[in-house]
């Protein structure tokens, strides 16, 4: 079989960033569903996506010239309608001629509908060429980009941007297609400025030719570029940049040809807070900070340029002046906020909407105060630092510095708190309080910033849900998945012991939806298995210290031999229960169970095992040495395996068979309390 | 070195030879060029159109006494509107460039998103700041709505900001440094212009008299908009007119603003009541013109 290169080249205006490594993903795998479809995916080929923001590119090495031929059963007439008196009847003939053969090249078939006529066609495999020439305008057309637009007028294609030129070669020869008025060719186009507009490609030669026309069509090599020469900028400097990877990401997908320089400032802006610095040049400037030997920022900066060389220096000269100017502002904020204090700020937040139905900034600090001395009380400790950093918490908002850079909200209000006279414990309470913001994100790193974080989280729950305001697919407008796996965090990571059911009330809407949170973070972050999880979560929850505990136990005990036969068991008590219409019973002081009923051997044996090992697991449970009562939940195994081995639970003595229902009820619930055993899924219910 | 009025009118000539009617800035206070009937009700309807102008653009809270070298109350931008968008606009922005001296070998041009979207006027666009040497000096945008219609023609918009791009190429760190005309700063002309219009803005400017001005013009242009359907005679309807009104009152609106007198929650309701307007009269100039063509 021929086997062939593939070019695919899809020529826009700039496509932003952020939205280059899912679209190539999305090509990757739509091309690779397109091969599998059309019988052309095998092991030889391999596809590579590649991308500048001019550019989408699709390649593959080893692509069949050809489909192979294949064959499809066509059904016909049934058998006793096809013969008559062994002759073809005219719906066996009329089918053969549909076919385009004869009668006796059709084959007889059973089906569960009875025998039937058929036949066993044979298709031709087209052109690979033609078949991508009719798919790839739709696959190229279908990628989902987060907002798209029309250009060619009302009802016209979508796409991230409009799109200019379209290269697409099989080897030499060109696919023919069109997309959006644009017709397939093999002209590409190089750097806006330094490379040529026309250029002919081929598969062999494509990023040799771009890399001449000034273009890196492969990111890893425009991240390299920039890395290396970053180096070599500071190179004998005793400076070194500030690692950004996120940064790095968005520049390299920022350029076809990048070339960083190295700029300065005037050394007298380094009086303003680094964050401040950092934000003006990160966020708004695109520029990587410098900083010294001790991680002190240097009064210098990284600007990636899409071009070769800046040898007049004209560009660094023009990357300085909008610095100095973006650094000026900043100032001026700084100075203008610093005539008012935080404390001063409070009743401004009266004017501050939050959201029409909850209240202004004022009564969510209120609520913040009143939730954060709460918690405080519950916990124990001095509610004043948090009372009053809740209070100032938002008050930035009402700054000129925030209103300019509302991605530094909190840190500054920490930041104007400190030089404000504010303790260390409040200023950073607020300068952290909106941590963590996301997965990899720190939380706060003090108990007063890890409370008014939470108050002001379990605030922007309770209230959104109160109003319906719940996250629904991918539409969640007030981050509330976000705040919901902060808590989490909050409280697991932060290690405090706070009721989160007291706290949430009787909403049960939130409740599932903390829930699903809980789920996600065990199993996702921190990879638990998800019926472990299960089995905890049902055992109930309240304090997620004491949740981790206990499935942290599970975890361990999980692999010891006696577990999971236990867990088995305890799975085929609750089936016995729910079919006797018998409940769990609560865990009570006096056992229900009528010892005068119980059978000698097996069926005492458990209960004496039992009443051992209830007090013991009740005096660890309440050390909260979850690992050493469920192993001594586990060394009942033998007891229960045993009960079930030889005595009949429903017994035709009625009381007998109620007795006995009551020592597995309670049982089971006497020690479903650390971890709900029947949600395990066993090995052996695995295969 | 081109001064600044070198450069209005090198761009305004440039985009003439390219088809646009070079127009003058509209006579009634506006926010963005965009305001100007110019676009947003030229932009709607099937018919092909191409305007150029320059558009003194006011700002009250961005106004700072004359103090702040970059921020300006009023700035001019050149507003260009191309519809349809021709095929090679982003080369041709880029010429327009080259025409007024920047050599485009020797700079960093990135075009970076950035959607625009106007909720007073209901409506929005796709597209980028364009990034010369990490200054934003246009806006490009792909309308894709305007007066909440979804545009039948996609236009394309270009605003520059001519102060940034007059101080970048004059080599300037404060725009009242500009030199407008040979010997005259951009200070000499427009200085007491910031100063004097900032006092009023944030210091004087009554404001009950603005809302009452508001809802005047509110009622005005409400006032039109329900005679409308009953006019006999569409094509002398004053729709014109009544678009005259939502400027005002949009104008007002952000008077309001920089006297601090429009609180967030009120802001979305006074931004709903101009938008309504706005679409209205979007919706009755659409009709208005088909009915010319028809006629």
């Amino acid at each position: 079989m021929n086997r062939l290169p593939l070019l695919v080249e899809v020529g826009s205006e700039e496509i932003p960033a952020w939205m280059i490594p899912p679209a190539l993903d999305q090509l990757r795998d739509s091309f690779r569903r397109l091969l599998e479809e059309q019988r052309l995916a095998d092991e030889e080929v391999q596809i590579t996506v590649d991308a500048t923001p001019r550019r989408l590119v699709l390649r593959a090495e080893n692509v069949a010239e050809r489909q192979p031929d294949a064959e499809q059963w066509v059904l016909g007439p049934p058998v006793s309608a096809a013969f008559r008196e062994g002759q073809p009847t005219a719906a066996a003939e009329g089918f053969a001629r549909k076919m385009g053969a004869a009668v006796s090249a059709l084959e007889i078939r059973q089906t569960p509908r009875g025998d039937y006529l058929g036949y066993r066609q044979k298709i031709e495999g087209r052109p690979t060429r033609e078949i991508l020439a009719a798919a790839l305008p739709d696959l190229i057309l279908s990628l989902h980009f987060p907002k798209t637009m029309y250009w060619t007028g009302k009802g016209g294609p979508r796409f991230i941007r409009p799109i200019r030129w379209l290269v697409a070669l099989l080897g030499e020869q060109l696919i023919e297609f069109e997309v959006a008025g644009v017709r397939s060719g093999d002209q590409s186009r190089g750097h806006r400025f330094l490379g040529q507009s026309r250029i002919p490609v081929r598969p062999g030669n494509y990023q040799e030719v771009l890399r001449r026309n000034y273009v890196l069509v492969s990111a890893a090599e425009r991240r390299e570029r920039i890395e290396s020469r970053i180096a070599q900028l500071l190179e004998g400097s005793g400076l070194r940049v500030r690692k950004d990877e996120a940064l790095l990401d968005t520049v390299v997908y920022l350029t076809e040809f990048p070339t960083p320089i190295l700029g300065s400032f005037d050394a007298e802006y380094l009086s303003l807070p680094d964050e401040v610095l950092v934000t003006v040049m990160r966020h708004h400037q695109k520029y990587f900070s410098v900083e010294n030997a001790e991680g002190r920022i240097a009064p210098c900066f990284i600007a990636v340029m899409n071009t070769d060389q800046d040898p007049e220096g004209l560009i660094r000269q023009g990357h300085e002046r909008v610095l100095r100017a973006r650094f000026n502002d900043a100032r001026f904020f700084w100075d203008v906020d610093q005539q008012r204090t935080l404390a001063e700020r409070v009743p401004a937040l009266a004017h501050v909407t939050y959201q029409a139905k909850l209240g202004s900034y004022l009564d969510k600090a209120q609520r913040m105060v009143r939730l954060g001395r709460r918690m405080a009380r519950m916990l124990k400790t001095d509610p004043a630092p948090v009372e009053r950093a809740a209070l100032l918490a938002k008050c930035d908002l009402t700054t000129e510095m925030v209103k300019e850079f509302p991605e530094l909200q909190g840190i500054v209000g920490g930041l104007y708190a400190r030089r404000q006279g504010e303790p260390e414990q409040v200023w950073r309470a607020i300068y952290e309080h909106y941590r963590p913001e996301s997965m990899e994100d720190a939380i706060p790193t003090t108990l007063t910033g890890l409370l008014v974080s939470l108050a002001d989280k379990l605030d922007t729950l309770t209230g959104c849900f109160r109003l319906g305001l719940v996250p629904s697919g991918s539409r969640d407008p007030f981050a509330l998945r976000r705040a919901a796996q902060g808590v989490v965090r909050i409280l697991i990571e932060g290690r405090l012991p706070l009721p989160l059911r007291t706290l949430l009330g009787k909403d049960q809407t939130l409740i599932d939806f903390f829930e699903d949170r809980l789920r996600y973070y065990f199993r996702e972050v921190r990879d638990l298995r998800y019926d472990e999880v299960n089995a905890a979560l049902a055992a109930g929850w309240d304090d997620l210290t004491d949740l981790e505990s206990r499935l942290i136990a599970l975890a361990a005990v999980r692999p010891t031999p006696n577990f999971e036969p236990l867990a088995a068991s305890f799975k085929r008590i609750k089936n016995i229960l729910r079919q006797a219409s018998v409940a769990p019973a609560v865990p009570a002081e006096v056992s229900a169970v009528q010892e005068t009923l119980l059978e000698p051997g097996p069926e005492t044996d458990l209960y004496e095992a039992f009443r051992r090992l209830r007090a013991r697991v009740r005096r660890l449970r309440r050390a909260k040495d979850y690992r050493a009562a469920l192993e001594a939940i586990a060394s009942l195994r033998p007891a229960v395996d045993c009960f079930f081995d030889k005595v009949l639970v429903n017994a035709p003595h009625e009381q007998v068979r109620r007795n006995r229902l009551t020592l597995l009820s309670e049982l089971l619930g006497e020690f479903s309390a650390i971890a709900d055993f029947s949600e395990i899924v066993t090995t052996e219910e695995e295969k | 070195m081109y001064t600044f009025q070198d450069i209005l009118m090198r761009l305004k000539q440039y985009w003439g030879e390219r088809g646009c009617v070079v127009q003058e800035p509209y006579d009634v206070e506006v926010g963005a060029g965009t305001m100007c009937p110019e676009t947003f009700l030229r932009v709607l309807g099937p018919e092909p159109y191409r305007v150029a102008y320059v558009q003194p653009s006011r700002r009250p809270t961005d106004g700072r006494y004359g103090e702040n070298p970059n921020r300006l109350y009023k700035h001019w931008q050149l507003q260009v509107i191309l519809k349809p968008s021709p095929e090679d606009i982003q080369d041709q922005y880029l010429e327009s460039l080259a025409a007024i001296g920047i050599d485009l070998r020797k700079h960093d041009i990135k075009f970076e998103e950035d959607n625009w979207e106007s909720p007073t006027l209901g409506a929005w666009g796709i597209g980028w700041q364009v990034m010369l040497d990490g200054l934003e000096i246009t806006q490009f945008t792909y309308f894709q709505q305007c007066g909440g219609v979804d545009l039948e023609v996609v236009p394309v918009e270009l605003t520059y900001g001519m102060e940034r791009l007059a101080a970048f190429l004059q080599g300037k760190s404060s725009v009242y440094e500009i030199e407008w005309a040979k010997g005259v700063t951009y200070g000499q002309v427009r200085l007491a212009d910031e100063v004097q219009f900032s006092v009023y803005n944030f210091e004087m400017a009554d404001v009950k008299t603005l809302w009452k001005l508001f809802e005047l013009h509110e009622a005005e242009c409400a006032r039109l908009l329900a005679a409308w359907p009953h006019s006999p005679d569409k094509r002398r309807f004053p729709l014109l007119a009544a678009y005259d009104q939502v400027l005002k009152c949009s104008h007002l609106f952000n008077l309001l603003d920089s006297r601090g007198a429009i609180s967030v929650t009120e802001r979305v309701t006074v931004i709903g009541r101009v938008r309504k307007l706005a679409v209205a009269v979007a919706e009755a100039w659409l009709r208005q013109n088909q009915a010319e063509v028809t006629a």
